[in-house]
């Protein structure tokens, strides 16, 4: 790919993340940001192709530690937002008491 | 790159963007995270083929152990510690991004190959990814209380930063020069160098801080590791990295800037004030005994039985880490049962980061209608006879509001408990909060009642005297 395309798919993506969060409300906060934060645990597929290439040993040492970091990122980020979001119950029809 | 990557990647980008748009709303938000999940799944299958399955073996170790650890540690984490565990992972993501450049520098080097595109990725990979990850950690010590409490300041603070990123420059010149500036450092060794400096870098830019800014941090860095994933992308010539990077990093920008807006902190405040402002931000602490009206949870419970029709509830950090929601909600759904009117109000960072509240008591089965934002609360507070305050201080204290004290909180919109007929507080101690900034509203000794207690033991006597 070259450069103006990538540059091009740079802007693209750039604009669509502004207008993806636009007006959040602030219940989602948290649960957005840890979303997001696991997205770019994507890093992970940057330490596979390093891992992949040839090289000395603490080249790989680098990229093998590159692969775990971003695995835990994505791995725990998607879990704990699951979790998170988990508690977010539809509002439940609650037994009239008073009376 | 084969036709079939292009349109597996870009199924990956797509269900990435279906996921955050699902985000926004708390009926759709569960199915939204599954599905950018789902996404990632996609994308590591098909750079499996990318990179024709070689070392597998090696790779797979690191997923294991590395996914094991992210699912174990997401599995066990209390809701309460959700903001310096997003800190963490957003850390580790960052780091992955630096190593990851600094061993793409080292194949370019053996293959012989430069480029300028490659001049300027790798260190300002190396440069985000490793500022991301340091301040990260710092973040995560703050929150956990390990180190770094409050602000913390040294003399020719901006001096030393500013030193250190020519530095980081000069480093990153030289590696690319192939050593001509610093012969002694190979370029390799330089890049190295690139990172060490970078992480020391980000101790610097986050140790100033306070702790009540820390949510705000943690969503830039979140939005710097991003970026960093983004550039990596130019480095490795794979274009999911800089799609799902760069939409992490604007959506990521945007969201800091939410953040700030609703803490009516800007950016740059937050940013610089630690830096600029060291040594204003003392505690209050002048050792005088002020009287306050201590009671007992039977008075308590008495004012609100006897009393109270309109109730606002404050919840705060103090309350999570008492584990206090499920009495919380005893009380309020026994008090409903008594026909009182009972409302909860939020503040921004009431759990210390946005949101954060809302899932804390979520969990115990609030409704989260009946959950109310700092701006649509704070109108109701002038026909409230009491408020309950539960080991909250930051989010009330009026202080904040205050034009002649220069404190971390200054400028912070707070609830404004202070215009309601009673406050009743649920504290352990007068300490401060967070911040570390004393509460006028603990002092009028007219109109406030100080529960000293644990807040759940506190509400579960409360409570009894209210059944009775």
């Amino acid at each position: 790919m070259d450069l103006l395309t990538q540059l091009a798919v740079l802007g693209l993506a750039a604009f669509l993340g502004f207008e993806l969060i636009s007006r959040v409300p602030n219940l989602l906060h948290t649960p957005l940001m840890s979303a997001t934060n696991a997205i770019h645990g994507i890093i992970l597929v940057g330490g596979m192709i390093t891992v992949a290439q040839d090289g000395p040993a603490w080249v790989k040492a680098v990229g093998f530690l590159a692969v775990f970091f971003g695995a835990l990122n994505v791995v725990g980020g998607f879990w704990v937002t699951n979790r998170m979001l988990g508690m977010f119950r539809p509002p439940v029809k609650r037994v009239k008491r008073r009376g | 790159m084969e036709v079939a990557t292009f349109i597996a990647y870009l199924v990956a980008a797509a269900l990435f963007i279906l996921g955050i748009r699902r985000l926004r709303t708390p009926e759709t938000a569960r199915s939204g995270n599954t599905i950018a999940a789902f996404g990632m799944i996609v994308a590591i299958v098909t750079t499996l083929f990318v990179i024709e399955f070689q070392s597998l073996l090696l790779i797979g170790v690191a997923v294991v152990v590395g996914g094991g650890l992210g699912a174990l540690s997401a599995e066990r984490v209390q809701m309460t510690a959700m903001p310096q565990m997003v800190a963490a992972y957003n850390g580790v993501g960052g780091g992955a991004a630096a190593l990851i450049a600094l061993s793409e520098f080292y194949h370019f080097q053996a293959g012989g190959e430069s480029s300028l595109v490659a001049d300027i990725t790798v260190p300002l990979t190396v440069l985000i990814g490793s500022v991301s990850f340091m301040g990260s950690v710092v973040a995560f010590l703050k929150l956990q209380e390990v180190a770094f409490t409050g602000s913390v300041t040294f003399p020719l603070q901006q001096v030393v930063n500013a030193v250190l990123f020519i530095g980081i420059l000069v480093l990153a010149a030289n590696a690319f020069s192939g050593g001509a500036i610093l012969p002694f450092l190979s370029p390799v060794a330089s890049v190295v160098a690139v990172l060490a400096a970078s992480a020391l870098l980000g101790v610097l830019l986050v140790i100033p801080i306070g702790g009540a800014d820390m949510p705000i941090v943690i969503s830039l860095l979140n939005a710097f590791t991003g970026v960093a994933a983004a550039i990596s992308g130019f480095v490795l010539d794979n274009y999911i990295l800089i799609i799902a990077g760069t939409i992490v990093g604007a959506s990521g920008t945007i969201l800091t800037r939410l953040m700030s807006g609703a803490l009516g902190r800007p950016l740059g405040k937050i940013i610089f004030a630690g830096i600029a402002a060291s040594g204003t931000s003392k505690k209050s602490d002048d050792g005088e005994e002020k009287p306050v009206n201590d009671v007992s949870p039977e008075a308590v419970g008495e004012y609100l039985t006897d009393e109270a029709q309109k109730i606002i509830v404050i919840p705060g950090y103090g309350l999570a880490v008492a584990q206090a929601q499920q009495a919380m909600r005893d009380l309020t759904d026994t008090l409903e049962g008594q026909g009182k009117e009972v409302l909860f109000g939020i503040h921004p960072v009431a759990g210390r980061m946005p949101g954060h509240m809302n899932v804390l008591l979520t969990e115990v089965g609030v409704a989260y209608e009946k959950l109310y934002d700092l701006e649509d609360i704070n109108p109701e507070f002038a026909d409230t006879d009491a408020v309950i305050i539960v080991g909250a201080n930051d989010v009330v204290n009026p202080a904040a509001n205050d034009p002649e004290q220069d404190t971390p909180i200054s400028g912070m919109p707070v609830l404004d408990a202070e215009s309601a007929k009673r406050i009743i507080f649920v504290k352990r101690s007068l300490s401060p909060g967070f911040a570390g900034v004393d509460n006028p509203l603990f002092y009028d000794t007219e109109k406030t009642m100080m529960l000293f207690a644990d807040a759940k033991q506190g509400l579960q006597d409360v409570l009894g005297s209210v059944k009775s």
